[in-house]
């Protein structure tokens, strides 16, 4: 038998977690170096799976079952295909850096850090889960945490606030998709949750068309779509930088993934015909995401809109059902993980030494880090789309699934690239350039070494996949092509 | 050997990453020993070219030098490299006023190790636009080049001045003129993005050699839209953000800002080389791709291109900032090559047409060498004086012989005197475009008056009048380094002059062969 890896993965950060609540709580030391073990244990394993995933045989690979609940057919059945391999190790990277990251915490860090793992367990669940129930499990224990995570380490001014907000909002997502999940469960007369299963039965027309909206939009909640997309920012903002990091660089993923993953996937009549109008919502979170991140002046509110704006162009890239469309969008949900991890971890380099975010107050900070400044220049190409850089890949070909879908989606959707340099840009030249306000001389530290660690694995990573597209985009295109295959070659 | 040979040209476009690599790890307080590395590694890529000049064919057709590797296969676009006679001088051009370039600026003494690494980056960017036929790694090269070129203006433009917004908000001369250079740009090339993308759906591949044979003569209709419709909005969408660049008339308010704002090395490369990507992206994909489009717009283009040179030399008359007269010569000067351009795709296939192609190809080359002269010879006067106020120098020649010879030299090159290289571009873009445009082009033959007026200018504030005392014993002479900056400038304005052939064999055995 094989070594089982992504239960493995899965249930690292878990154990970690329950390890890191039996050590006493004031000796922090060891529950940050166990959170660094675990966190660098899951990032080797899900690279190995990354790099032995076979291409050229395609499909669900590192398949897993272990009867869980036999009589209501429920088994913890993982396996990960072109699609989510990426996005397992996304977790993995996202994971490592926050943890590297959030060294400094002193507030409580052991439940800090087990609260974090928890999470990060139910998004390697989502990721790897072929089981709808387990898909569900994963989500929420992935929510979850959450509310305390912000709740209690959050930015003081908004957290409860933020945190009530992005729970609500989440729960009734997912009890909306539930739903919907449940009515695949009795229809398909299976009496399983093996989503394997449920690919092959064919629902009719009628029920795919009445269902698919319940299930896409429950999960498409979290990925941000407009106009469910107002708990993101407030989440974003009020979280401490490792969450901020988590939301919205994976657990935003988690929902396009399971809006992909359940509701096209499963119901794939029903997403060819809502898809019109969804991709409409979806144009307005790319253009008035940009726009309204141009406007604020809170440098963590900036990053959280452009969040939204580019889980537009995932949203876009899924709903033109075409090749590229879905093969862009899948690229875009790791680059954009990637990114959108780099900027929070930013925005927290800068406010842990300024103990401000207003934009216009801050200045100069490449000459106390410099090196923050040069990741985030990182960043900020990747996010305006400029080519060299991941995000340049990962968009191309979503404008290209347009322009064989709707073509004058496409060029609306074009403005946001102008918009997106434009408030990139300003925040390079007033944070980074420009000069030091006087409050600030003197008293900025550099960040340490842990950090930097951090924030070269980030800008490598982008830089990689966007010089040579070829690391992942065969395997992404692996997994698309299966989705094709359900889309009736649509 | 046959190593180097099979993979010239992507030693050629890579060795600028390497010199980068190798800068980064070098210790930033050693800022001689930063800039002679920069400077030695700048001369590989010459070396190289030269070994490329010397061993093209120019009578075989098509490309040569061709590579090709998998680059992002899943929408058929791949590493794919060639160069013909047209990108092969481009090529030379790059790569010689590179090391020129960091050679002028060696009296840079800020953050010296960035600003050379931003140099390669850039370098980088250029060469690729001429070496690729990929058309979305040609997109890649081209946007990526804003980059450096927008940090160098930020960060090393000239410290003084301020501008005022709407709204009377203030900001630096240098981070309006970037921001401006960046956006303008991006913008511009949105829809050229837009038309890549919308190609590669249709034709279902990138690879130039390919969309030449399948692109001009697609058929049918997109989304219920006949093509010819489809194809004149691609067509102009790709004029705009090459317009942009080169710039034409109404585009180029971007680039007196950008110009003027650039520290010196940057300004000419801008001009040098920045410039020709526009003029570049016109022969490579708009005359292929659009033959038909070409053809029945290229009036409205020569208008442009005419407009473009008169006021762009009328401008340049009424300027008192000696870096801004120069950077409007080069809306002057870049007219002509579009009006090269114009007059061959309304004649393609003609005498006439191979003429002024011919014509604006080396005018694209001799702007390059004489705009870069030019601009380094305003930076050196600009290091000793602080000032670029014309009003405020006078009468300097007897303080600085040499560089008066020398900028009396380099203006004439840049005013089209017989004899040097401006003369024998601008005279066979006119001669062709004279049967096809004769109206238009005898318009711009007025432009050239003017040509000589704003160049009159420069040199009379500048060098002669009345002797501006303040000036006495605090202006040194032009220094050894900075002569070797200027030298193969020189050499090569008169070496075109004169002998010409040995250019325009190159060029016109390909614009014969592709056009």
């Amino acid at each position: 038998m094989q070594f089982p890896v992504l239960s493995v993965i899965v249930f690292t950060p878990l154990v970690a977690a329950v390890i890191m609540l039996l050590i006493p709580a004031d000796r922090k030391t060891e529950v940050r170096v166990t959170a660094l073990a675990a966190a660098t244990f899951a990032l080797f394993l899900s690279i190995w799976v990354y790099f032995n995933y076979d291409v050229n045989a395609g499909g669900y690979q590192f398949l897993e079952r272990y009867e869980w609940l036999p009589p209501l057919g429920i088994s913890l059945f993982l396996g990960v295909d072109g699609v989510s391999a990426p996005l397992v190790l996304l977790t993995g990277i996202v994971m490592f850096t926050g943890v590297l990251i959030s060294w400094k915490i002193d507030d409580r860090p052991r439940e800090f850090f087990a609260f974090l793992f928890i999470l990060a367990s139910g998004v390697f669940g989502v990721f790897a889960a072929l089981d709808l129930f387990m898909l569900f499990f994963f989500y929420e224990i992935a929510v979850f945490p959450m509310y305390l995570l912000i709740a209690i380490w959050g930015w003081k001014e908004t957290r409860e606030y933020a945190a009530m907000k992005l729970t609500l909002y989440l729960f009734v997502g997912s009890m909306i998709a539930l739903v919907g999940a449940l009515a695949m469960y009795f229809t398909s007369g299976l009496g399983t949750f093996d989503m394997l299963a449920l690919e092959s039965v064919n629902f009719s027309p009628e029920f795919q068309r009445f269902w698919f909206p319940f299930v896409f939009f429950g999960f498409a909640v979290l990925g941000g779509i407009f106009p469910f997309h107002n708990w993101s920012p407030d989440g974003h903002v009020a979280a401490p930088t490792a969450v901020s990091m988590f939301h919205a660089g994976v657990l935003m993923k988690v929902g396009a993934f399971a809006a992909l993953r359940v509701a096209i996937m499963l119901l794939p009549e029903g997403a060819q015909a809502h898809m019109w109008w969804i991709i409409l919502l979806a144009l307005v979170n790319v253009v008035y995401g940009a726009f309204i991140a141009m406007i604020q002046t809170d440098f963590k509110y900036v990053i959280g809109f452009s969040s939204v704006s580019h889980m537009g162009l995932v949203m876009l890239g899924f709903a033109s059902l075409t090749p590229q469309g879905i093969l862009g969008a899948s690229v875009q949900m790791f680059s954009h993980g990637v990114m959108t991890a780099l900027f929070f971890a930013v925005v927290g380099m800068v406010y842990d030494q300024a103990h401000t975010r207003e934009i216009n107050n801050l200045g100069g900070f490449r000459f106390a880090m410099p090196m923050v400044a040069l990741a985030f220049i990182v960043g900020g190409l990747v996010s305006m789309g400029m080519p060299g850089f991941s995000g340049f890949v990962a968009e191309f070909p979503i404008f290209m699934g347009l322009w064989n879908s709707y073509p004058w989606i496409a060029i609306v959707a074009a403005i946001s690239i102008v918009i997106t340099a434009s408030y990139i840009i300003r925040i390079v030249g007033k944070v980074f350039f420009g000069a030091m306000p006087a409050q600030f001389a003197g008293h900025i530290q550099d960040v340490t070494v842990l950090d930097k660690v951090a924030l070269v694995l980030l800008s490598g990573v982008l830089i990689l996949v966007g010089v040579y597209p070829s690391v992942m985009v065969p395997m992404v295109q692996s997994g698309v092509n299966y989705i094709l295959r359900l889309l009736g070659g649509a | 050997m046959d190593f180097i040979f099979n993979h010239l040209l992507t030693l050629i476009l890579f060795t600028p990453v390497l010199g980068a690599v190798i800068l980064l790890f070098l210790p930033k307080e050693q800022v001689n020993l930063i800039r002679w590395t920069a400077l030695i590694l700048s001369f590989i890529p010459l070396a190289l070219t030269l070994v490329l000049w010397f061993n093209f064919d120019p009578n075989l057709p098509g490309f040569q030098f061709e590579e090709q590797a998998v680059w992002y296969e899943a929408i058929n676009s791949s590493y794919h490299l060639g160069v013909d006679g047209i990108s092969l001088t481009m090529v030379l051009l790059t790569t010689l006023l590179t090391p020129l370039a960091i050679l002028a600026s060696f009296s840079v003494g800020d953050r010296v190790k960035s600003y050379m690494i931003l140099f390669f980056l850039l370098e980088l960017g250029m060469l690729g636009v001429f070496v690729v036929l990929d058309l979305l790694l040609f997109f890649v090269f081209w946007e990526f080049g804003l980059v450096p070129m927008y940090f160098l203006i930020n960060q090393w433009g000239s410290e003084k001045g301020e501008r005022t917004l709407w709204g009377g908000r203030k900001m630096s001369a240098r981070g309006y003129a970037s921001f401006k250079f960046m956006i303008y740009t991006m913008a511009g090339s949105l829809g050229l993005l837009l038309a890549i993308q919308m190609i590669g759906v249709v034709a279902g591949t990138f690879d130039l050699v390919e969309l030449f044979r399948i692109w001009p003569s697609v058929d049918g209709t997109f989304f219920g839209v006949p093509f010819t419709t489809v194809k004149t909005i691609a067509f102009w969408a790709f004029v705009i953000a090459f317009a942009i660049k080169v710039p034409v008339w109404p585009f180029h308010t971007w680039l007196p800002d950008a110009h003027t704002e650039a520290p010196t090395a940057g300004s000419m490369l801008l001009a040098g080389v920045l410039l020709k990507l526009g003029a570049y992206g016109f022969l490579r994909l708009v005359l292929p791709l659009y033959p038909a489009e070409s053809q029945q717009y290229a009036g409205a283009l020569a208008v442009l291109a005419v407009l473009a040179i008169i006021f762009g030399a009328l401008a340049s008359w009424s300027q008192n900032d000696f870096k801004r007269l120069v950077a409007y010569s080069s809306v002057n000067h870049m007219g002509f090559v579009v009006l090269g351009i114009a007059a061959a795709a309304a004649a393609i296939g003609t005498e006439n047409a191979a003429i002024a192609l011919d014509g604006a190809i080396l005018q694209m080359f001799n702007h390059g060498v004489s705009a870069a002269g030019m601009f380094f010879l305003v930076g050196v006067i600009y290091e000793r004086t602080h000032t670029r106020d014309l009003n405020e120098y006078g009468g300097l020649f007897p303080l600085v012989p040499v560089y008066g010879g020398i900028l009396i030299f380099t203006s004439m090159a840049s005013l089209g005197l017989p004899g040097l290289n401006g003369f024998i571009s601008e005279f066979l873009v006119i001669r062709g475009s004279w049967p096809v445009f004769s109206v238009l082009t005898a318009l711009g033959m007025i432009g050239l008056f003017f040509t000589g007026a704003y160049i009159l200018k420069g040199i009379r504030q500048v060098l002669h009048g009345p002797l501006n005392e303040r000036w006495v014993g605090h202006l040194p002479e032009i220094n050894a380094r900075e002569i070797f900056v200027i030298v193969p400038l020189m050499v090569l304005m008169l070496w075109i002059g004169v002998w010409p052939a040995s250019f325009l064999y190159v060029i016109n055995q390909a614009v014969v062969m592709f056009f």
